[in-house]
């Protein structure tokens, strides 16, 4: 393989890399927030075991991020030392918690996804991303058995419940437009088994799919939205404040 | 030449007194994480496998590891982390699946068939149907043995567990997931 060719191969299993940890990372950082502040003990619980999960999965994508880029960067320097422009999380996972409806929307959205993607780089041909793949597999599967059991009982619920879902969800579904149209990604089929899954779950909460299917899109090129920033600052100060620093 | 380097076998004796520090009465070895123990020059390799990927125990395992090697004086120990295949609930030993319940935690059940210890991962069926993928039946307390038990959610106080309530003794309890 010539120089310039192992190098787009690198460039890409990089990219892929951080897409995944990225998008882990952020997610988690958002569902870290909820900590202790759970509508109930038991959610509370199942929000940060989400969260931890998440982040387990980042930092196994962000080490292997670092090791393909071979530049040095070891996990943290990934995490802490990048900007808004240099992050390639989905641009779902960095919006807002908002009520539960929206952290459970969001979450349902994205775990199907997350899901079948996972699914299939199980066969990657490296074998170091199959590994991963396969191991947040097994992780993802509770998660989305739960995010759809919520969407289901938010959505088939009160008429308060339903009516806020049901926004929810006209809110945040031009952002799942985006999970298909990842480069290092083969969207082929991906799309139409999301669809199956997710209509399905919407069919059982009583909810309309929204009609519009436009998509939003950026962050494979680090442009997201406002919310990505302020979580950054909170995310990072502290390693920023104190670089290098043990405890 | 290292004149008292003992045997694998002794190895693996010394690591079934490690215990899990979230579940101490069963061994790192009986949890089927240690996958394979190796002397490599004058390393001694111990590879283990993750439960869960951000389970915060994984760490406080490998020191653990470490120290109690150490302390049979073994001085370089290399702890290696391996992915796959991925860690799964049928390696638990039988004796544990006892223990765990004698501690108040229903043990997994059984994939099916079970997954090889060494083989790959096997693969679960493409089943897009989200409701269908919830496919464990209740557990038995173990408490009182009852099999009424209800989920009260698939999240419990560590990654690897739910939590669950008895609907004849009343008691709530934890399963460790079959994972």
């Amino acid at each position: 393989m010539s120089a310039v060719a192992a190098s787009t191969v690198d460039a890409s299993l990089f990219a892929l890399c951080l897409r995944l940890g990225d998008s882990a990372l952020i997610l988690s950082q958002r569902l870290g927030a909820w900590c202790g502040h759970g509508p109930a003990l038991e959610e509370d619980i199942a929000l940060t075991n989400t969260a931890l999960d998440l982040l387990g999965q980042a930092r196994l994508w962000l080490s292997l991020a670092g090791e393909v880029e071979g530049a040095g960067r070891d996990e943290d320097a990934l995490a802490y030392w990048r900007d808004d422009r240099e992050f390639r999380n989905l641009l779902i996972t960095e919006q807002p918690n908002g009520d539960y409806a929206q952290t459970m929307v969001r979450q349902f959205l994205f775990d199907a996804w997350h899901r079948l993607v996972l699914e299939r780089l199980g066969e990657h041909h490296d074998s170091r991303v199959a590994a991963i793949a396969a191991k947040a597999h097994k992780e993802v599967l509770y998660h989305l058995r739960r995010s759809a059991d919520w969407v289901v009982r938010l959505g088939d619920g009160t008429e308060e419940s339903h009516a806020r879902t049901q926004a929810t969800l006209d809110l945040l579904w031009p952002h799942a437009g985006e999970m298909f149209l990842i480069d290092e990604i083969d969207g082929e089929g991906l799309r139409a088994d999301w669809d199956a899954q997710v209509d399905a779950v919407l069919a059982d909460a009583t909810l309309c799919r929204p009609a519009s299917t436009w998509a939003q899109q950026g962050s494979g090129q680090g442009r997201h939205t406002e919310h990505l920033s302020r979580l950054l600052a909170e995310m990072q100060v502290v390693a920023r404040a104190h670089p290098g620093a043990h405890w | 030449m290292v004149a008292a380097r003992p045997a694998v076998e002794t190895v693996w004796q010394w690591l079934s007194a490690v215990l899990d520090p979230e579940i101490p009465v069963i061994s790192v070895v009986e949890l089927g994480i240690v996958r394979e123990v190796a002397w490599r020059e004058e390393s001694l390799v111990v590879t283990v496998t993750p439960t869960y990927s951000g389970c915060p125990a994984t760490e406080v395992i490998s020191a653990d590891i470490e120290g109690a090697l150490r302390a049979h004086g073994i001085e370089q120990v290399r702890i290696e982390t391996r992915l796959a295949p991925a860690w799964t609930t049928d390696w638990l030993a039988e004796p544990a699946r006892e223990k765990l319940r004698a501690f108040g935690i229903a043990p997994p059940g059984r994939r099916d068939p079970p997954l090889s210890p060494t083989g790959p991962t096997q693969r679960p069926g493409r089943v897009l149907d989200i409701r269908s993928l919830d496919a464990e039946a209740a557990p038995v307390c173990p408490h009182c043995g009852s099999a009424h038990t209800r989920l009260v959610s698939g999240f419990g106080s560590t990654p690897c567990k739910s939590a669950h309530v008895c609907n004849d003794c009343l008691e709530p309890f934890e399963r460790f997931k079959c994972h």
